[in-house]
C-alpha cells in the first residue's frame, strides 16, 4: 500500500501541542525549591495520573530530567512539579531555576509510575527533603479516603520545609530539621502493625535505612522511589529513519511527528486507541535498532530489553529503527 | 434542571425498547441528527450520540463519574443488584490499585505467551466446524463456542458449570437498563449463577498460572487486598465472555456481508487487526454506558448540567457518526479505525480489551486459512439485550479452500 488511510486521527500538526507544555505559574516554595505549573499550550486536556507518578522535562539542550507530580489530578488540565535546585546536579534544576520563565514552552513525556500507591488500613509517608513530591497527592488521596496516615518528613533546615496544605502542628507530622536536632532515629519509626504500609522517597540512605526495615508478620516491605533510578537519561526527539519490515516500507520519521504518523503518510496503518502510550493497543515488536521508550506501560526491564514499542510515542535513540509492522 | 434546557432537543425515543435493541440505527441517526445533546424523556436522561461530545464525556472522568453506576440506576439512590465494580464502577483513587493490576495482567505482553495455543485451539474449533458441512451457525457454532474454550481456561475456572458464564453476562449487562422484561425474565433464574460466579472468584477455585491466581498473587504483593481479588477476577467472568462472542460474531457478520473486503483480507493478512477493529466500530458491542455528573458539566457546547445528573454515551452512534467518520455505515479496509469508542476511551477504557483482539483475530485468522470464500446463508437473529448488541444466530456458507 501507498496511499494514506481514510479517517486516520491524530493529525500532524497538534504534535507540537501535544508533545510541548507552557510554564503558566513559577513561585517559590521554599529556600532552593519552587513550584512549576505547566498547561498544554491549547489548554486540553492532559493525561491522567496518579499519585507516584513522574513526567519527563526536555532541557534545551533535549535531554530529559524526571520531577514527580505533586498537584491536584481533579484538574485535568495543569500538572504541577517543585523543583529543588542541586547545585552539583547535571543542570537540570538550574536551568528551571534560573531561566525557565512563566510562558515558556517546555518539551515533556510521560506520566509514568514506578510508585503507585496501593491500598492500606494506614500509611506511614516518609519524605526526605525534595523526596516530599510525590508524597504530597498520596497525603490528598489519604485524606479522601480517610485512611489514616502519618509523614515523617526529613529536611536539613527549617526554611526548606514546603507547604503540606495542612494546619500548623498537625499532630500527624512530624518534621525533623538536622540542623536542630540531628540525624533521626529512623528504626524507631518503622511500624509494628501489619495493617501500617510505608511509602518513602528521599536520598538514597534514608531510602536504604528504610528498606532495611523488616515488615512485621503479615505486613508489607516498604515500597521506594530512588531519584536516581528512573530509566535513561532523556534524549532529544530527533528525526531518524523507520522500517516498516514486513510491509517493505521505509520512511523519515521528523522531529515533530510520531511513528504512526509517518508510516500512516507512507500508508503503514498502525491501530493506536489513546496516542498517549497508556492504552497498549499499537504494541509492535522492534527487529532491530534502539527504542526511545515514551510510553507509561513497560517497566524497566522489558524498556532495557527493547524488543517491543509503542510507536504512537516512542522514538528511536539512534538513526535507524525497524520494526516488524 | 440544566442551564439550557430550553435549547435541548426532547425526544420520546427509548433506548431499550425492544424496536431500539432489535434495530437502533435509523435511531441513533435521529439521535444524532437532532442534536449533541438530546433530552430523553421517558428516562429523564441526556443522551449523547456524536462522537466528539461522547470521546469528551468518556475522557473527563473528573466531572463524569462511573462510581454512581454506569447504567440507568443511580447507585446513590438504588442498591445495585450486586456490590458495585471495582473497575467499571469505580472512581478514583478506589479505582487506581484495582485498575492497574487487571491492566498488567491482561496487556498484550502478557497475552502472547497465551498466543500460540490460542491459535491451535482456533485451527481445531474451525476444522472441526467446517467437518460438519459448509453451512454452519457462526454463533453457536463459533463466536460462542470459542471464548467459552479458551477463556476459562486461561482465567483459571474448574471444568464444571462454565454453562453459567454466558447468561452471567448476559444478565449483567441486561441490568444496566432498566427492569423490562429482558431483566424481569432472567432475576428469577440468577440466584444459583450469581452464586456459582462468586464461588469461582475464591483462590482455592482458581487454577495455578491462570488470570484468577495472578490477580489473588497481586494481592500477596500488597498491590490490591484480599478483599478486592474476588471482585477483580468476577470482573473478567462478568465481562470477558459475552463481549468476546460479540466481537468475533461481529467480525465474521463483517466479513460475510462484505466479500470484496473478506478478499483483501485473504490478499493481506497483516490487514487482520484493522479487520477486527472496523468490525467492532461498526457493530460496537457494547452499545452505551451511563454516567453521573459530579459538578456543573458543559456535556456539549452551551449545554450545562448540574451535579448528580445521570447522561448517557451512545458509543456505537459515535461510532458510526459522518462527522468523524467518513461513509461510517461501510465496512472498509482502507480505513484507519484508530480512536473508536467501541473500548470506551480514557480511565475505563475496556481492560480486556487485548483479549478480545487476540480471540477475535485468531478466530478469524484460521478461517482465512481453511475457507475461500464466505457468505450469509440466511437472516441473522439479533439477541436482545439492553446493553450489548449482539446476535442469538447467523447463518453463514463457507467454501472450503480446495
Amino acid at each position: 500500500m501507498s496511499t494514506p488511510l481514510i479517517d486516520a486521527p491524530h493529525a500532524a500538526a497538534d504534535t507540537e501541542a501535544r508533545g510541548r507544555l507552557r510554564v503558566v505559574a513559577k513561585r517559590p516554595l521554599a529556600r532552593d525549591i519552587v513550584a512549576v505549573t505547566l498547561a498544554r499550550p491549547d489548554g486540553t486536556r492532559l493525561p491522567n495520573w496518579a499519585p507516584g507518578a513522574h513526567i519527563d522535562i526536555e532541557l534545551p539542550d533535549g535531554r530529559r530530567r524526571q520531577y514527580s507530580l505533586c498537584g491536584d489530578r481533579w484538574d485535568a488540565h495543569t500538572y504541577r512539579i517543585a523543583v529543588q535546585r542541586e547545585p552539583d546536579g547535571r543542570g537540570g534544576s538550574r536551568y528551571i531555576h534560573d531561566e525557565l520563565a512563566e510562558g515558556d514552552l517546555v518539551g515533556f513525556g510521560g506520566p509514568r509510575n514506578n510508585f503507585r500507591l496501593a491500598p492500606a488500613a494506614a500509611y506511614l509517608f516518609v519524605a526526605g527533603g525534595i523526596g516530599i513530591t510525590p508524597i504530597l497527592p498520596m497525603i490528598a488521596q489519604a485524606e479522601l479516603l480517610g485512611v489514616p496516615w502519618r509523614l515523617l518528613y526529613l529536611v536539613r533546615s527549617r526554611d526548606r520545609v514546603v507547604d503540606l496544605g495542612l494546619e500548623a502542628g498537625d499532630p500527624r507530622v512530624t518534621i525533623h530539621c538536622a540542623d536542630e536536632v540531628g540525624r533521626a532515629d529512623l528504626d524507631a519509626w518503622a511500624p509494628a502493625d501489619p495493617g501500617v504500609r510505608v511509602w518513602a522517597c528521599g536520598p538514597e540512605r534514608l531510602l536504604a535505612a528504610v528498606e532495611a526495615w523488616n515488615p512485621p508478620p503479615g505486613g508489607h516491605r516498604a515500597r521506594i522511589e530512588r531519584f536516581t533510578a528512573r530509566g535513561d537519561d532523556g534524549r532529544p526527539s530527533t528525526a531518524f529513519e523507520v522500517v516498516a519490515a514486513r510491509s517493505g516500507v521505509t520512511t523519515r520519521v521528523r522531529a515533530d511527528e510520531s511513528i504512526v504518523q509517518a508510516l500512516g503518510r507512507a500508508g503503514v496503518g498502525i491501530i493506536t486507541s489513546c496516542a498517549q502510550g497508556v492504552c497498549g493497543t499499537c504494541e509492535t515488536d522492534v527487529v532491530a535498532g534502539e527504542p526511545d521508550h515514551r510510553d507509561a506501560l513497560l517497566d524497566d526491564a522489558e524498556r532495557a530489553a527493547g524488543r517491543l514499542m509503542f510507536p504512537c510515542v516512542s522514538r528511536c535513540r539512534g538513526e535507524r529503527l525497524v520494526l516488524d509492522v | 434542571m440544566s442551564l439550557t434546557a430550553a435549547s435541548v432537543p426532547t425526544t420520546d425515543i427509548d433506548l431499550f425498547d425492544e424496536e431500539y435493541l432489535r434495530d437502533p440505527l435509523p435511531f441513533q441517526h435521529e439521535l444524532r441528527e437532532l442534536g449533541p445533546v438530546v433530552y430523553l424523556e421517558r428516562y429523564d436522561v441526556h443522551a449523547m450520540a456524536r462522537f466528539d461530545e461522547v470521546h469528551r464525556a468518556l475522557t473527563d472522568w473528573q466531572s463524569l463519574q462511573s462510581a454512581a453506576g454506569v447504567g440507568l440506576a443511580d447507585f446513590i439512590r438504588e442498591k445495585p443488584w450486586r456490590p458495585p465494580s471495582l473497575l467499571l464502577e469505580a472512581d478514583p483513587p478506589r479505582h487506581d490499585a484495582p485498575r492497574h493490576v487487571a491492566e498488567s495482567i491482561l496487556s498484550p505482553r502478557r497475552l502472547r505467551a497465551r498466543q500460540p495455543d490460542w491459535e491451535s485451539a482456533a485451527a481445531a474449533l474451525v476444522d472441526e466446524v467446517l467437518a460438519r458441512g459448509p453451512v454452519f451457525d457462526a454463533v453457536t457454532d463459533l463466536a460462542q463456542v470459542f471464548p467459552l474454550r479458551v477463556f476459562p481456561d486461561a482465567v483459571g475456572l474448574g471444568a464444571d458449570g462454565r454453562e453459567n458464564l454466558l447468561p452471567y453476562g448476559d444478565f449483567a449487562f441486561n441490568a444496566f437498563g432498566p427492569r423490562n422484561r429482558l431483566v424481569t425474565d432472567a432475576a428469577p433464574h440468577m440466584g444459583p449463577v450469581t452464586e456459582w460466579i462468586g464461588e469461582q472468584c475464591r483462590r482455592e477455585n482458581l487454577a495455578a498460572g491462570g488470570f484468577g491466581q495472578q490477580i489473588w498473587e497481586a494481592a500477596d504483593r500488597g498491590d490490591i487486598t484480599p478483599e478486592q481479588a474476588p471482585l477483580i477476577v468476577r470482573s473478567l467472568l462478568t465481562a470477558g465472555v459475552d463481549t468476546t462472542v460479540t466481537g468475533i460474531a461481529a467480525v465474521i457478520h463483517a466479513v460475510a456481508t462484505h466479500p470484496d473486503q473478506w478478499d483483501v483480507l485473504r490478499a493481506d493478512r497483516s490487514l487482520l487487526a484493522r479487520a477486527f477493529e472496523e468490525a467492532v466500530r461498526l457493530e460496537s458491542p457494547v452499545q452505551a454506558f451511563f454516567r453521573t455528573t459530579t459538578v456543573d458539566t458543559e456535556i456539549a457546547d452551551g449545554v450545562v448540567l448540574p451535579p448528580r445528573r445521570k447522561v448517557v454515551l451512545l458509543l456505537g452512534a459515535a461510532n458510526r457518526d459522518p462527522r468523524r467518520w467518513h461513509d461510517p455505515d461501510r465496512f472498509d479496509l482502507t480505513r484507519d479505525p484508530s480512536g473508536h469508542v467501541a473500548f470506551g476511551m480514557g480511565l475505563h477504557q475496556c481492560v480486556g480489551q487485548h483479549v478480545a483482539r487476540l480471540e477475535s483475530t485468531v478466530v478469524l485468522d484460521a478461517l482465512l486459512d481453511r475457507v475461500d470464500a464466505i457468505e450469509l446463508a440466511g437472516a441473522p437473529v439479533r439477541h436482545l439485550n439492553n446493553t450489548l448488541r449482539g446476535w442469538d444466530h447467523m447463518p453463514v456458507r463457507v467454501t472450503p479452500r480446495a
